[in-house]
């Protein structure tokens, strides 16, 4: 294709062309990351509403949520526990080294409490359901999508995202405050483990220090995020899984991209979630 | 190149297509001709895949329509499904035009069908009975006995029932022609009208396909349906086709008995024909 050129054949015309062509260029390369986060969040948007549409309308199907719920929680149950309690001693490890400094060893609950509360058992329970839960409903949606099962359920007339996704983003956001709690009791026995057995911290101030500035408010404020990271990392698990197309390596790719993506957005929403919750609840001494 | 354009009249049963008559003839239900394809068009940008599809399906008759890869044969099978909308054209299924139905009134239409997958697309997380019983299970509240007795029927009627404990078993466990005859028996449970099988015979070895071809018969006289079968397996096509009909450049070239297209001198259909091993290369017509 030529450029077009001016009437007169001027090389000013030429070079007003060009220097347009390169804007134009630019202008492209700058709005074409925009545009694709824009294409990204809306196409996850559409399937989010379209399985909370499903969840309104007959036939409802309690046994589906039922079997998601317990993949999701009862089955991520041992991996949580596992990682709360190292999470839990590690972060008393943390906050003991450092609190020796000022001598005040004593608000070790309080900063343990505190930090899984808002903040590590909310994130870290996201990642592990996103890496178990998240990685097995891509994989699965995935296969059933190759194999044309998806299709089948269409000839039977049922739709496959009130079928398939609905059950998955609900169980998911119902079973992520629940997991949350379970890793922050289990997250306190492992900080208490370490600070009570191996430090001798003094069980008194730890409990006392702990029950102070630990308030009700920090497990909303953690429970709501984990709620909300469960929306997320199930949509982006879902979408990845139930859009492949191709054979095995594409569900495979899927499968990673859904624990990317999931991870990825927890992560991110975290950020803002933080942000939403001090405005609403600002900390106060 | 469109091979109509290059060849001699298409179409060799002039009491099919040819004599279709306008929209009114369509519109009353005929006593041969089931279902009625006129000017199908459909595009998947930048692909024009359906050119003017014009199909007449035999009521009670196994119809089958062939074709290369890549020729659209799977997705005309899902326009007669409904599950995919045409860029013009109508179908007309018992005298009625289906295209302009709404979801739910293609969801009552597919009652009217069953569907054969390729690879059977069985449910892998449910065993065989509940994979037959799927579509009675989703579409009415029928008491569980009688649920169970018409599966038990199927397994019976479709040679299944010797299988030790197949009603237990998972897809996986199942070899390919069980895993056939599963399908049909999940796509007979509903008594369906019409039977779409895409690719029956794909992946089998001769004696399993042969078996596929008798069962194909045997549920077309049993259950009087009308069958419609995608395949580019020609000697399964001549073997039990009624009524053959070919895809290539996304029309219909060529449609009518065996004897009549095996005598077609059309180029497209006599190299397929051809290269099948049914006809020497070069025979006469």
């Amino acid at each position: 294709m030529t450029a077009p050129s001016s009437v007169d054949g001027a090389p000013g015309g030429q070079t007003e062309s060009r220097l347009g062509g390169i804007a134009k260029a630019l202008l492209d390369a700058a709005v074409r990351p925009l545009r694709g986060l824009l294409t990204y969040a809306g196409d996850r948007t559409l399937l989010l509403s379209s399985a909370m549409g499903g969840l309104f309308r007959k036939p409802f199907r309690l046994r589906l949520f039922l079997e998601q719920m317990e993949f999701v929680g009862v089955g991520s149950l041992p991996i949580i526990c596992f990682v709360g309690f190292f999470s839990g001693a590690v972060s008393a490890q943390q906050a003991i080294a450092a609190l020796r400094i000022f001598n005040q060893e004593r608000f070790v609950g309080a900063t343990v409490g505190i930090s899984l509360a808002q903040e590590l058992a909310p994130v870290f329970t996201a990642l592990m359901i996103t890496a178990r839960a998240g990685s097995g409903m891509a994989t699965e949606l995935g296969s059933m999508r190759i194999t044309e099962q998806i299709d089948a359920l269409s000839t039977f007339a049922v739709d496959p995202i009130q079928y398939l996704i609905t059950p998955r983003i609900v169980a998911t956001v119902l079973m992520m405050p629940i997991m949350t709690m379970v890793f922050n009791i289990i997250g306190l026995v492992g900080a208490y483990i370490y600070s009570i057995l191996l430090e001798h911290i003094d069980l008194g101030q730890f409990i006392e220090q702990f029950t102070y500035w630990t308030d009700p408010k920090d497990y909303v404020i953690g429970c709501t995020k984990a709620a909300v990271f469960g929306i997320t990392l199930s949509v982006a698990a879902c979408y990845q899984g139930y859009y492949v197309r191709g054979g095995a390596k594409e569900v495979g790719l899927a499968t990673t991209s859904a624990v990317v993506a999931g991870s990825v957005s927890v992560l991110v929403s975290d950020f803002f979630l933080i942000d939403i919750f001090h405005i609403l609840w600002p900390y106060q001494s | 190149m469109n091979p109509q354009s290059a060849h001699p009249p298409a179409v060799v049963d002039p009491s099919a297509v040819g004599a279709s008559g306008g929209a009114g003839a369509l519109a009353r239900r005929d006593e041969r001709w089931q279902i009625r394809v006129r000017g199908l068009h459909k595009t998947f940008p930048p692909q024009h895949v359906l050119r003017g599809i014009d199909l007449d399906i035999e009521r009670g008759k196994t119809n089958i329509i062939i074709g290369g890869s890549g020729q659209g044969k799977s997705v005309l099978m899902k326009h007669l499904m409904g599950l995919l909308k045409p860029d013009a054209g109508q179908i007309w299924v018992d005298g009625v035009d289906v295209v302009p139905f709404n979801d739910l009134e293609m969801a009552k239409l597919r009652r009217k069908y069953g569907m054969v997958f390729q690879y059977a697309a069985l449910f892998d997380s449910m065993n065989v009975v509940e994979n037959i019983a799927f579509p009675l299970l989703e579409r009415y509240k029928l008491p569980k006995s009688e649920v169970m007795e018409r599966v038990r029927d199927l397994l019976k009627r479709l040679d299944l029932e010797n299988v030790g404990g197949i009603e237990q078993k998972f897809p996986p466990e199942l070899s390919g022609g069980q895993r056939k005859r599963v399908g049909l028996a999940r796509a007979l449970i509903d008594r369906p009208e019409i039977l779409l099988y895409d690719e029956p015979t794909t992946g089998l070895d001769p004696v399993a396909t042969k078996n596929v071809d008798e069962m194909i018969q045997r549920t077309a006289h049993d259950f009087g349906v009308t069958s419609v079968v995608i395949s580019h397996d020609m000697a399964s096509t001549f073997r039990i086709g009624d009524r053959i009909s070919m895809l290539a450049g996304g029309k219909i070239i060529v449609s009518g008995t065996a004897d009549e297209v095996i005598r077609s001198p059309l180029p497209a259909l006599r190299e397929f024909v051809e290269t099948s091993g049914l006809v020497a290369p070069g025979a006469p017509a």
